[in-house]
C-alpha cells in the first residue's frame, strides 16, 4: 500500500512541478514584491492554465502524501519520493528545453543517491 | 551596479531559503498533528482543522508560493537540487525533535545531498533560458 501511494505521489508531483515551471516561465520574472504587485500577479496566475493544472496535480500529491504519513515515518516518507528528481531533471531538459550542464547532472545524481541512502 | 547574473544568484539563494524552511517546518507540523489512521474520506478533511495540521498546511502554502516565485526566474533543473537541502533538514529534525534514528548509511546520504546542493548552487547559474519581466511589473 505504501508503495502504491509513493507511485501516485511521484507521478502527480512530477506533472505538477513541470507544469508549475512552465506556467511561471510564461508569466515572467517576478521583481516587484509590494502587496499590490503580488496581488496583480496572483490574478494573472489564476488565469494561467499551466499554473492551475499544477495546483490540481499538487493537491492529488498532497492528499496521497497525507495518507502515506499515517503509515510511514517522516524520514521514510519524504526521501522515498526522490525518484521525482530524476524524472523532473530529464523533463526539464526534454520538455522545458533547459540547458542542463554537467554540474547540474552531477548535482542531481548526487542528490538522488543521497536521498536513496537516507531512505534505506 | 551589480551585474544581472549576481543579482539573480543572490535573489535565488534568498528565495530558496524561504522555500526550504517553509517546506521543512510545514512537513514537521503536518507529521506532528497527523493521527495514526484516516479511516474515512471525511477524516482527511477533519484533520485539516487540527491546529498543528492547519499551521503545517499554511506553511506548505507559503512553500508553494515561494517556489512558484523562484521558478518565475530560475530553471527547474537548478531549483530541484538546490532545494534538496530540505531533505537534510528533515532528517535532522526527525532525529532531534521526533527521536527517529539516523544510521551511518543515512549520514552518508546526507553528505551526498549536501555535495549535490553545493555543486549546483555555487557552480551553476540559476537561469539558462531568458525570461521576460512579469506583466504586473511591466505595467508600471
Amino acid at each position: 500500500m505504501r508503495w502504491l501511494l509513493i507511485g501516485i505521489i511521484v507521478a502527480s508531483t512530477t506533472v505538477a512541478e513541470v507544469l508549475q515551471s512552465l506556467g511561471m516561465r510564461r508569466h515572467g520574472e517576478i521583481r516587484d514584491f509590494r502587496p499590490g504587485a503580488i496581488g496583480r500577479a496572483a490574478g494573472l496566475l489564476a488565469r494561467n492554465w499551466a499554473v492551475v493544472a499544477s495546483v490540481v496535480a499538487m493537491a492529488v500529491s498532497f492528499f496521497a502524501y497525507m495518507a502515506l504519513l499515517t503509515q510511514a515515518e517522516l524520514s521514510f516518507a519524504v526521501p522515498a519520493t526522490a525518484v521525482t528528481y530524476a524524472l523532473e531533471t530529464l523533463l526539464a531538459r526534454l520538455v522545458l528545453k533547459e540547458r542542463v550542464n554537467w554540474l547540474r547532472w552531477a548535482g542531481a545524481s548526487l542528490v538522488i543517491c543521497g536521498v536513496v541512502l537516507v531512505s534505506l | 551596479m551589480q551585474n544581472d547574473g549576481t543579482r539573480l544568484r543572490i535573489k535565488s539563494w534568498i528565495c530558496a531559503t524561504v522555500v526550504v524552511l517553509a517546506n521543512v517546518c510545514g512537513n514537521f507540523f503536518m507529521k506532528l498533528g497527523m493521527p495514526a489512521e484516516l479511516p474515512t474520506p471525511l477524516a482527511y478533511v477533519a484533520v485539516l482543522f487540527r491546529p498543528q495540521v492547519a499551521f503545517g498546511v499554511s506553511l506548505l502554502v507559503l512553500w508553494m508560493l515561494s517556489r512558484m516565485t523562484l521558478l518565475s526566474w530560475a530553471d527547474l533543473s537548478y531549483v530541484l537540487p538546490v532545494t534538496a537541502v530540505g531533505y537534510v533538514l528533515v532528517a535532522l529534525a526527525g532525529r532531534i525533535l521526533l527521536h527517529e534514528s539516523i544510521t551511518g548509511r543515512r549520514w552518508t546520504g546526507i553528505l551526498l545531498i549536501m555535495a549535490g546542493v553545493a555543486l549546483v548552487s555555487v557552480g551553476s547559474a540559476p537561469q539558462t533560458v531568458a525570461r521576460k519581466h512579469a506583466p504586473a511589473d511591466a505595467a508600471q
